[in-house]
């Protein structure tokens, strides 16, 4: 047994008060954990005090919490861990390296109802409602099962694991900007049907997606949500994926961030080293070499982009103007240019998008190569990611 | 006052299985549930279900499998319909959306489980529960005209009409705390088990015996509530499940000399005889100084590989990781037996009917029985979908033949009363709800568990019936209106005590070995006297026991080994 103090933000609706800060000290074994602190000063000391739980073994999704700061279920964090989390971040800001208390908040981008439960039906729950959240097959379904890829299916488990726990939508920068955002959950849900090859309206889907203004490229790939995710389901890499697809599907991003992207590794393959003078034509005007051949568009976005640009000079994110200049860029020195090319290759090679269900933890990898039960490539899935990087 | 034809109370597999079952029958329906219906405990249900689906299997073979697991205390007509009904719900599911596994073909595959003499579990990784229960919410989202759902909403009572007829049920809004007297035709208990009674559980805090107790309330009868499983794999302390796919994958149990002990207790099924059957092994080892010094035996996942473990076993590599601390795929975990799943229940007819008319029940909450005296692994997702399937359409159809009547507003009255009692009482005036909890779960634990025996299930007996006095004297601190979960708790122990009380009795009366109830002091099954069902009815002076004739159809009773 080891003592902890938790600090819970607490809010009592019908007290008329606003919301305030109490401690509670709990005495549990370190692996316990926060979801375990917190019933014990709900056992002892206040019955009130609010949170939704059930399982207590990450399964049910009830106890979506922030925890010194970060989105998680309280049933998954260990105490121990959460202390020592809590001491290392006082230490960051020059405070003492123990004695802190483990902070417990309700979840972010929600309204709270009481304590530690939040409002989630007016905000997660009707987002996933947004992505028509039901397979939708084509005609009668066959007398037996969909015959489809082994592969396919295992691939879609990934955002299947989803427990709807709320944790990245807690965690979601975009969403603090744009509070229309779909999100991580919901776009999530929308890949398990957008990738299901059982569903017909994948085309529908994608555009629906695409050209909401608060849809798929409202999403500003800071990966929060990948970090609060207790079920590895990696929310912001199937909201990258449904952006392929749609880039795929030819549809317009709004963003030209398809576009970027391409440029981005068409540059780089060619010159080493990111060559920012052409990366602005060559997300609008694909043709590379140097040569420009704007179009409208490109015209008026580079005009546009141009105090971001000073912006950048001034702040040092870009070094010099010459930078801007196309054809200054410096080359790399000799052969390397070479071993650039040689992880092109290496990347064509081997271009599989592994999947959680089929690569296990990171370090998995080494273990399995280890022992020699390396995954045989044909197993892997090879997902429209690995097919598009290979068109590029 | 909200009506419905059909009103279900539970949003797990058997609940939303219901519900989309009648509101298919075209009549209205609605589905109250005490947390959002994805919280659900069907979530927990790791493994698979099974059905016999390949053209080498048969429903037969399948409904054998059943009885020999349930120690024939199944009801074999019972267990027939499941068995052949069980092939087109995989497919139904599979149409719906579920992602179950694929063989090369592209088409479902299988893996091997207890108690099963073919390899016939369908299954989504190891979330398979997870998978199917949100599977079938969509479909619930997508019905939201047809089907209402009450998200939050917990049920204190049922309500009855003069001719003794189920005509509705008290429910508290669990945002608001307003009390609600829903009206309804039919009314179908799905709420789960009462895994809660015991410490540890595999279960979940909410499977607190909520519809066994409010059906045996209103004077439905309960059956085979002394038949409670205790699964082989839960770590030691918190009680979490490891699925019995580990086993299914070629997992091995080990005691602390490293010896593959099943070899002494069932040299053909080895680990995956049944359940009780691995139970009472690893008791055994345990209780004979070969386990190790926590209490427990060793399961030993590095013998299945690498690949197979990601693909398959992903969530008890979590479990194994976030919660023991310890790598499955590196080395063995440690594991005992523990609190897992009711067999018993409200004793319901083939469509779910209870004695009550008007009043339904499937899932855990039921016991139909196809379960008997222990449940096959992979067949409790499958009597879920089953029963709930066919309860929804019988409870429509009901529904459309009679005008129902309204139920009195008495009935919300005396749960008002109920409640305002609870905040009535002073701190410290008597003991805290969670006291109670404690103290009964470690009871239960202690004494209605894998070995039972007369002396122990009595002082557990006179334990419960201690408690329930205290119950009526225990406060809580929150009197709020607001999502008042102390308050909610305090009911959840209510229906605890009673669930437990008839646990004790059933456990008491049944004087011979069978299934999950090995009684120490009668260690043979003894057809001639106890081939039969408990029922226990609620009187004043606790529940009154009958008994019923066990269903056999095909398969009489043979010596049971694996």
């Amino acid at each position: 047994m080891a003592d902890y103090t938790i600090k819970v933000r607490r809010f009592q609706p019908e007290s008329g008060e606003g919301p305030y800060w109490e401690q509670f000290d709990v005495d549990l074994e370190p692996s316990l954990s926060v979801l375990d602190a917190l019933l014990q000063a709900k056992d002892r000391d206040d019955g009130s005090l609010a949170v939704r739980c059930s399982c207590r073994a990450a399964i049910c999704g009830s106890c979506g919490m922030k925890i010194n700061g970060q989105s998680g279920l309280g049933c998954k964090t260990q105490i121990g861990e959460a202390q020592e989390l809590a001491n290392k971040k006082a230490a960051a800001v020059g405070g003492e390296s123990s004695g802190n208390v483990v902070v417990i908040e309700p979840m972010g981008n929600m309204p709270v109802i009481k304590d530690l439960v939040t409002d989630m039906e007016s905000t997660h729950w009707t987002k996933i409602r947004r992505v028509t959240p039901w397979l939708l097959p084509h005609g009668e379904p066959p007398e037996r099962e969909y015959v489809v890829e082994p592969e396919s299916m295992i691939d879609i488990t990934q955002s299947m694991a989803c427990i709807q726990c709320g944790a990245c939508v807690s965690s979601c920068l975009s969403m603090e900007a744009d509070p229309e955002f779909i999100g991580p959950a919901a776009l999530a849900k929308a890949y398990r049907f957008v990738g299901d090859p059982r569903d017909a309206e994948t085309h529908e889907r994608l555009h629906d997606l695409a050209e909401d203004p608060h849809g798929i490229y409202d999403c500003t790939h800071c990966f929060s949500c990948i970090d609060a995710c207790p079920k590895g389901v990696a929310p912001m890499d199937q909201i990258m994926r449904l952006r392929r697809l749609a880039g795929e599907e030819g549809i317009e991003d709004p963003n030209s961030g398809h576009d970027h992207e391409i440029a981005f590794v068409k540059i780089i393959e060619k010159k080493g080293t990111l060559d920012e003078s052409l990366l602005l034509q060559e997300s609008f005007a694909p043709g590379l070499k140097g040569k420009l051949k704007p179009s409208k568009r490109a015209i008026k976005e580079m005009l546009g982009s141009l105090p971001t640009a000073i912006r950048g000079i001034k702040t040092g994110k870009m070094r010099s103007l010459p930078k801007l200049i196309p054809g200054v860029h410096h080359k790399l020195p000799d052969g390397a240019q070479d071993e650039v090319k040689a992880i092109y290759e290496h990347a064509e090679e081997h271009n599989v998008e592994f999947n959680l269900y089929i690569k296990g933890e990171e370090g998995d990898e080494e273990a399995a190569i280890e022992e020699g039960l390396e995954p045989d490539p044909a197993d892997l899935v090879q997902t429209p990611a690995a097919e598009e990087a290979t068109d590029a | 006052m909200p009506s419905h034809d059909v009103l279900v109370i539970g949003a797990g597999l058997a609940g939303q299985r219901a519900a989309l079952a009648a509101a298919e029958q075209g009549v209205s329906v609605g589905i109250i549930s005490k947390v959002h219906p994805v919280r659900s405990h069907s979530n927990a249900a790791q493994g698979g279900i099974n059905a016999a689906l390949n053209p080498g299997d048969s429903w037969e073979s399948h409904a054998f499998d059943t009885i020999k697991g349930s120690d024939y205390l199944g009801d074999q007509d019972a267990i027939e319909i499941m068995t052949r009904e069980a092939p087109d719900e995989i497919l139904h599911l599979e149409h719906l959306g579920v992602t179950f596994h694929r063989n090369e073909e592209g088409k479902l595959g299988t893996r091997a489980f207890g108690g099963a003499s073919a390899a016939r579990t369908y299954y989504v990784a190891d979330i398979t529960g997870q998978a199917i229960m949100h599977v079938l919410y969509e479909q619930l989202m997508k019905y939201s005209e047809e089907v209402t759902r009450y998200e939050e909403w917990f049920s204190t009572a049922l309500a009855m009409d003069e001719n003794g007829e189920c005509c509705g049920v008290v429910t508290r809004n669990v945002a608001d705390g307003s009390m609600e007297l829903f009206r309804a035709k039919a009314v179908i208990l799905a709420c789960g088990g009462n895994g809660q009674v015991w410490k540890p559980t595999t279960n979940a805090l909410i499977c607190t015996g909520d519809g066994i107790a409010m059906a045996y309330r209103v004077g439905a009868k309960l059956m085979d509530m002394e038949m409670i499983q205790y699964h082989p794999t839960t770590l030691a302390g918190k009680g979490f499940l490891i699925t019995e796919g580990a086993r299914g994958e070629g997992a091995h149990l080990l005691n602390k000399n490293g010896e593959r002990f099943m070899e002494k207790y069932a040299p053909n099924k080895m680990e995956l005889a049944s359940r009780d059957v691995v139970s009472r092994a690893e008791q055994t080892e345990i209780n004979e100084g070969r386990g190790f010094a926590d209490g427990t035996v060793a399961l030993d996942i590095t013998v299945v590989p690498k690949k197979r473990v990601h693909e398959a076993l992903r969530e008890i590599v979590l479990v194994g990781r976030d919660f023991a601390g310890v790598d499955i795929t590196r080395e063995p975990i440690h594991i005992k037996p523990g609190n897992h799943y009711t067999m018993g229940g409200v004793k319901t007819d083939v469509d779910g009917r209870t004695d009550i008319p008007g009043l339904y029940s499937a899932g855990e909450t039921a016991c139909v029985s196809v379960h008997g005296g222990n449940r096959l692994g992979a067949n409790s997702l499958l009597d879920t979908l089953i029963f709930g399937k066919r309860s929804g359409v019988d409870a429509a159809n009901r529904a459309k033949h009679i005008d129902g009547s309204k139920p009195s507003s008495k009935v919300l009255e005396d749960e008002e009363a109920m409640i305002a009692d609870i905040n009535s009482r002073a701190k410290g005036a008597g003991r805290r709800v969670s006291e109670i909890k404690l103290e009964l779960g470690e009871t239960m634990d202690g004494k209605v568990a894998v070995f039972r025996d007369e002396a122990g299930i009595q002082e557990a007996l006179e334990t419960v019936r201690r408690l329930k006095e205290e119950a009526k004297t225990a406060y809580i601190d929150d009197h709020g209106s607001v999502f008042n979960q102390d308050l909610l708790g305090a009911i959840e122990l209510g229906y605890m005590l009673d669930n437990a009380e008839c646990t004790c009795v059933a456990a008491l009366e049944r004087k011979e070995s069978r299934g999950a109830q090995y009684r120490t002091d009668f260690p043979e099954r003894n057809d001639e006297e106890w081939l039969k069902h408990i029922d226990l009815e609620q009187t004043d002076d606790g529940p009154e026991i009958s008994y019923s004739e066990v269903t056999i159809t095909q398969w009489q009773p043979e010596a049971r080994t694996y």
